[in-house]
């Protein structure tokens, strides 16, 4: 990859990191602060179903982590298996829509 | 303070082994001065390399006790304090021979940070007047002393992980020159240094700033050639 690409990657993980403090911060609150009967799927729905600000800060969040897991994800590959190149890239970007789409299954549980 | 000091130092190439010396104690002794004690008395094939046993040149670095050091100025009090030294060659650089390592690829990526000097004025201008207590003057300032011994470079688990990573040292003389104001090469220099085997592979683990014999800190030069680098990210340009 370019120094333009690793650079941007770079930037991309930094300032996920920076949403993720925000957005795990909120998430780890709530938990605490919400959780009655249990961390069950169907009390989290009955709690934020029609929601959209909580669909539109689950979304950001989905996001941001799908996209600084599979960027750290990409570097450790590089740095301690030596798996470095476009197959190493492809997994990464696969792991990336593959967490985005886990989290869009849950975000589009809260609205639609 | 023992009388004798065991000594296990590397014999060989990259494939050799440890072998075991005793040598006398002495007073501020070094470990500079262990190791020529060995090749003077003991073994005068041990290769070792030095040269102004002062802490200017950057020659004797070794990997003493599983740390890099500079080993002219590492006093044996400091890091044998059992009574027992391992010496070896510096780690991340091929092995020539016993404690001597291969500084080559070391050098090379200084040069390929464009770690040298691009002058932008002619002999026909003026001296440049560049101020000491200016903010670029003292970024240069605080990183210029390094003496290229390698100890960073050795230290760096980045290095080992990813043999493209220019390293500590070449990455700190990139961040003196991006701070010098008449410096003319500035664009090249940043792309050069950013990416994969630039300065975004830092991981700010600061090995390299906890053994610099210096006392520079690579650390804070990279993290200003992160902030240097922006317009290589999303500037115009080529990549």
């Amino acid at each position: 990859m370019s120094a333009r690409i690793e650079a941007r990657l770079w930037w991309a993980q930094r300032l996920t990191a920076a949403l993720l403090a925000f957005c795990v911060a909120v998430h780890l609150a709530t938990i605490v602060y919400a959780v009655r009967g249990g961390l069950t799927a169907a009390e989290v729905l009955a709690r934020t179903r029609g929601s959209v600000p909580w669909a539109a800060f689950y979304a950001l969040f989905v996001l941001a982590a799908s996209v600084h897991g599979a960027i750290g994800l990409r570097t450790i590959a590089g740095e301690w298996l030596a798996w470095r190149g476009r197959s190493a890239d492809g997994a990464a970007a696969l792991i990336a829509l593959g967490i985005a789409a886990l989290g869009a299954r849950a975000i589009a549980a809260v609205v639609l | 303070m023992a009388l004798t000091l065991r000594v296990s130092a590397w014999r060989g190439g990259a494939d050799g082994r440890f072998q075991e010396y005793e040598v006398p104690r002495r007073e501020s002794q070094t470990v500079l001065d262990v190791v020529t004690y060995i090749q003077r008395r003991l073994d005068p094939t041990l290769a070792y390399r030095f040269a102004c046993r002062v802490g200017m040149c950057g020659s004797c670095a070794m990997t003493v006790n599983g740390k890099p050091r500079w080993t002219c100025r590492t006093h044996v009090d400091k890091v044998a304090k059992d009574g027992r030294l391992e010496v070896a060659p510096l780690a991340n650089m091929p092995v020539v021979k016993d404690l001597v390592a291969d500084m080559r690829e070391f050098f090379d990526k200084w040069a390929k940070a464009r770690g040298q000097f691009v002058p932008s004025a002619t002999r026909a201008d003026d001296l440049a007047a560049v101020k000491p207590a200016s903010a670029a003057r003292r970024e240069a300032d605080a990183g210029i002393e390094c003496i290229g011994c390698g100890v960073c470079y050795a230290a760096c688990d980045v290095v080992r992980w990813n043999p493209a990573y220019l390293g500590p040292a070449a990455l700190n003389r990139a961040w003196t020159l991006v701070s010098d104001a008449r410096d003319a090469g500035q664009p090249a220099r940043l792309r050069a240094v950013a990416g994969d085997a630039g300065c975004h592979s830092c991981h700010t683990m600061m090995s390299c700033t906890e053994l610099c014999p210096k006392k520079l800190s690579p650390t804070r030069s990279i993290a200003g050639l992160k902030r240097a680098t922006v317009g290589v990210a999303f500037g115009d340009g080529e990549s």
